[in-house]
């Protein structure tokens, strides 16, 4: 396939259309995506998530560029809020990242949720794998993390990396709010500001209550802004990768996440068969009997189940 | 199936201040639904061209207060053609006279929106534009 081949030679016109087609058609793009998933799992990827206005972006921006000093190649996914309202999105990522942006080595892809509510595109999956494809070497997720982002980022990213700042007032709270389950290494950003210590010494003690997991997250902090700090969370990153090799937790991490996908995928596609082999009169027919109360909603439920799983094993299933 | 968005480059290039109107009409074309990757301020053109490939942008909205537009937008033209992009719509807006905005018509300049627009005519045709 000739886009294949475009991608995997690094066409970035090429790669940025594809991720266009995963976004607005994921149907028509999995024929091509599926062609490309052999050439992809070369690439670390590594999510950065918390607080809006914490530094993702910053931070985000000064690893890049210190990677691109070691002549790593880099991509990077940002993510934001589209508006439930009006479907649209505002997405300003790129503001930090401009010396970025005409680098051959770097691909930057802004993209918006689209109804997504664990804060990931529905596309980010797709997304990572076709830079990935394209020959990055390190991909970035940047997402916004709010209550079920953490719990999606861990399916794309090999691991979290938890901004924070100080001076958030509910501090303690953010931290609380099941974060600290998955950032493998959790940054205070801001550190010129007020408060940091406090805060790191908050984590630390959370932390202490916490010993679950053979790996303590290290606490780092940094000035993003004055580029502080960032050799040594490149440092941690490199750590972290080392222990998730040696001690097989990155093959066990990735076979969970491609359970996941498999299971994500199979929900969709049984979506897709339900809606299209229900038809709508007898739906009707069947409401208006519950309404009526000639029937009540769970028998029928039953009912239509048995006729679906039989009318599948029949031969059904060749979708 | 088809979940198509409209996405749109704002972009500020030149070295004047403010980028106040870029803002409104970010935040205009977002709450019509659209897209809208904004960048900040000081865009050189070789930047805004790369960013419309990367996000594959069906518009590139370009805000200049300064004279410069005169050689700004051409340059920006000059590397869409450079690198073969030309499914991508260009629009402007800014201080700019009217004997300029024939001259970048002529370029390819889609439009140029002119203090005091209403961003209902922007969308308006931007969506008429993007199909
Ligand atoms: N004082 C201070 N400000 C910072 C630091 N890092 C980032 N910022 C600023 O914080 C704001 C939000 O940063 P950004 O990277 O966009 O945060 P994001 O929303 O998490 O991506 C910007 O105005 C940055 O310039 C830092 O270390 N110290
Ligand atoms: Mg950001």
């Amino acid at each position: 396939m000739e886009m294949i081949e475009k991608i995997i030679n690094g066409d970035r016109k090429v790669a940025a259309k594809l991720i266009t087609l995963a976004e607005n058609d994921f149907n028509q793009a999995q024929n091509i995506l599926k062609e490309l998933y052999s050439y992809t799992g070369n690439a670390l990827v590594i999510g950065i998530t918390g607080p809006p206005g914490a530094g993702k972006s910053t931070i985000t921006d000064q690893l890049t560029k210190s990677l691109r000093k070691q002549g790593k190649t880099v991509g990077i996914v940002a993510i934001d809020p589209t508006s439930p309202f009006t479907g649209g999105a505002l997405l300003g990522d790129r503001i930090r990242m401009q010396d970025l942006s005409t680098d051959q080595g770097v691909f930057i892809r802004s993209m918006g949720t689209r109804g997504n509510l664990g804060g990931l595109s529905p596309a980010t999956q797709s997304t990572v794998r076709i830079l990935d494809a394209l020959g990055k070497d390190i991909i970035f997720i940047e997402t916004v993390g709010v209550g079920q982002a953490e719990v999606e980022i861990v399916k794309v990213a090999d691991m979290v990396v938890l901004i924070t700042m100080p001076g958030m007032g509910d501090d303690i709270q953010i931290i609380k709010a099941g974060i600290m389950e998955i950032g493998d290494i959790l940054v205070v950003n801001k550190a010129d500001k007020e408060g940091c210590e406090r805060l790191v010494t908050e984590i630390e003690m959370m932390l202490d209550f916490n010993p679950k997991s053979k790996w303590r997250p290290p606490v780092l902090k940094t000035i993003a802004i004055d580029n502080i700090g960032i050799q040594e969370l490149l440092q941690e990153i490199n750590n972290h990768l080392k222990y998730l090799n040696e001690s097989g937790e990155l093959e066990q991490r990735r076979q969970e996440s491609a359970k996941k996908e498999i299971f994500d995928l199979i929900q969709e596609k049984w979506k897709e068969i339900l809606s299209s082999s229900i038809n709508n009169g007898f739906l009707n027919k069947i409401a208006a009997k519950i309404v009526k109360r000639e029937e009540d909603p769970y028998t029928a439920v039953k009912k239509l189940s048995n006729i679906l799983i039989h009318s599948y094993t029949q031969g059904g299933m060749n979708k | 199936m088809d979940k198509k968005k409209i996405r749109v480059l704002v972009a500020k290039p030149g070295l004047d201040g403010h980028d106040r109107g870029a803002k409104i009409v970010a935040r205009a074309l977002r709450d019509a639904g659209m897209e809208v990757i904004y960048t900040g301020l000081r865009q050189t053109p070789e930047q805004i061209v790369e960013t419309a490939i990367q996000e594959d942008v069906n518009v590139i909205g370009l805000s200049i207060l300064s004279g410069a537009h005169t050689h700004l937008f051409p340059r920006i033209m000059e590397l869409l053609k450079e690198n073969k992009v030309e499914d991508i719509v260009v629009i402007g807006g800014g201080v700019i006279p009217e004997e300029d905005i024939y001259e970048l018509k002529k370029i390819g300049i889609a439009e140029v929106f002119t203090p005091g627009t209403n961003t209902k005519d922007i969308i308006k045709f931007i969506q008429e534009k993007v199909k």
